[in-house]
């Protein structure tokens, strides 16, 4: 059992702490509230000798990612970190860099999109992202933050796919909490060295990301190349098996820091229980609270935590959710015209299932709402009365607000 | 028949002679230069050489005469626009 090392770190400075102890090579960023201490930190990390890395201020986040991709191609290992708008500035690169099957870590500090300008906590900055082809990872707490950015560069640099770090902006970012913070020598056990697939050689050269058209065509060297619709195909692939690889890495993070990160959610009293809360990022915490209230009024009641969203851990949770006939699910974000993406993604999982639970989809804390435990208890009440309805699904998500 | 053998996972290629095809079948016209007034062949010695500097398929050769490798050559044109000596036409493909 390793010695603790407590810190009383924010989640920002835990964030930077975890690229830290990466061995981060190049890290190229752009502030925005509430991601900006992260990368102060790391600048000063930089300047003062301690981290060994290049520091580069680019003028957006889109060059920030573009800086990252040719840095990653090379062969560095690359950091950045942004939130909200900065997020949106860089969708084109997320595509691309996930298209390049870079292993770039990126942490997402969730903040509400604008329009209405809005600079607190939700998370509809990295759920719009969901389609780009990054593994997406939500941490409950600090210490979940410095682990899983660790974690992260194990993961990316084995399955060759960009990992996305995301916690909630103020709630995390700015708020204090003891974290044990691993030491470096322990985490160089952990993390092998960087091993590009792509890498720019004189004595090889090569030309990475050229147009690439929509049949397969036959190469310099008579092989027949992967078209378009081929490298995309592998991109799913790879999404699709690193499920394996994050409970593996999981595993040896718990082995040697005595906290296991086996496992794509986080499982509260879920073994006897009926009404299942899902959950996402500090949330998932918040959840538990309510679950305990539930439990006291006589509701065997259990928490999921969403850790992975993407991959998205269908089969897991189709397991997990077998015992439950009602699922509340919490969603700090919403797909406009529809619902909540989390739910979305669990109705799709339980589809052809034999759970025939009900489910419903509440919209919480959009633009940094404050949501109590309280409310949360009350929305699965509220649920439970409507359950003797027999509605199975509704069309649309309830809403915890003032309308 | 699938593409598996393809080890590369994301777009790449090596740099080659006519990697993306015979290019040279895009064209529908075609540069042809005027020897009387071309001036490396009038002067019988290197000089301008504006067609290759300019040419963005590297497809025109640096000598005496100068000539187009028409396997490649997209019929852009570039090379008309820059002759200094208006030697070089674009002629329709159909007359050939």
């Amino acid at each position: 059992m390793k010695k603790a090392n407590i810190q009383i770190l924010d989640g920002n400075h835990a964030a930077a702490q975890g690229a830290k102890l990466s061995r981060v090579q190049v890290i190229a960023a752009y502030p925005i509230t509430p991601q900006s201490p992260v990368t102060e930190k790391l600048s000063e990390l930089v300047e003062g000798g301690n981290l060994d890395a290049e520091y580069i201020a680019v003028e957006s986040e889109h060059s920030a990612l573009a800086v990252c991709t040719s840095a990653s191609i090379v062969g560095a290992r690359t950091f950045t970190a942004t939130s909200s708008h900065g997020l949106a500035y860089m969708h084109e690169m997320l595509h691309w860099v996930a298209g390049t099957r870079l292993p770039v870590v990126l942490v997402c500090v969730n903040r509400a999109i604008g329009a209405p300008w809005n600079v607190q906590n939700d998370q509809q900055d990295s759920i719009s992202q969901r389609d780009t082809g990054w593994i997406q990872i939500y941490a409950r707490n600090n210490q979940e933050i410095v682990d899983s950015v660790i974690q992260a560069y194990k993961i990316a640099e084995a399955v060759y796919v960009p990992v996305m770090v995301c916690y909630d902006g103020y709630i995390l970012s700015h708020t204090e909490m003891p974290v044990d913070v691993p030491a470096q020598v322990d985490v160089d056990r952990f993390l092998p060295p960087y091993k590009p697939h792509t890498i720019l050689d004189p004595s090889h050269p090569r030309n990475y990301n050229l147009v690439t058209l929509a049949n397969p065509r036959v190469n310099a060297e008579g092989v027949l190349c992967h078209g378009y619709m081929e490298l995309r195909y592998l991109l799913q692939e790879a999404l699709q098996n690193s499920k394996e690889t994050i409970m593996k890495v999981g595993r040896e993070f718990g082995e040697l820091f005595g906290r296991s990160y086996a496992r794509m959610f986080w499982e509260d009293r879920l073994d006897d229980a009926d009404i299942v809360i899902v959950a996402t990022g500090s949330l998932a915490m918040e959840a538990m609270v309510a679950a305990d209230m539930l439990r006291k009024e006589g509701h065997k009641a259990g928490v999921l935590g969403l850790r992975v969203f993407r991959p998205f851990p269908k089969s897991e949770l189709v397991r997990a959710l077998r015992k439950s006939r009602l699922i509340v699910v919490f969603d700090k974000n919403i797909s406009y015209g529809s619902e909540g993406a989390t739910c979305s993604e669990i109705k799709s999982a339980l589809y052809g299932s034999s759970i025939n639970a009900a489910i419903r989809n509440f919209i919480v804390g959009l633009g940094g709402r404050d949501v109590k435990a309280r409310e949360l208890a009350e929305a699965v009440n509220k649920s439970l009365l409507s359950l003797k309805e027999g509605i199975l699904n509704k069309e649309y998500p309830e809403w915890i607000c003032y309308i | 028949m699938g593409t598996r053998d393809c080890k590369h996972i994301c777009g790449e290629s090596s740099p080659s002679i006519g990697e993306a095809g015979k290019t040279g079948e895009w064209r529908s016209s075609r540069p042809v230069i005027d020897q009387k007034k071309c001036l490396p062949a009038r002067q019988n010695k290197p000089a301008c050489f504006q067609c290759w500097l300019y040419c963005p398929e590297a497809v025109v050769s640096k000598t005496i005469p100068v000539r187009i490798n028409l396997e490649y050559c997209k019929g852009c044109g570039i090379c008309v626009q820059v002759c200094p000596a208006q030697a070089v036409t674009m002629v329709n493909e159909g007359e050939f």
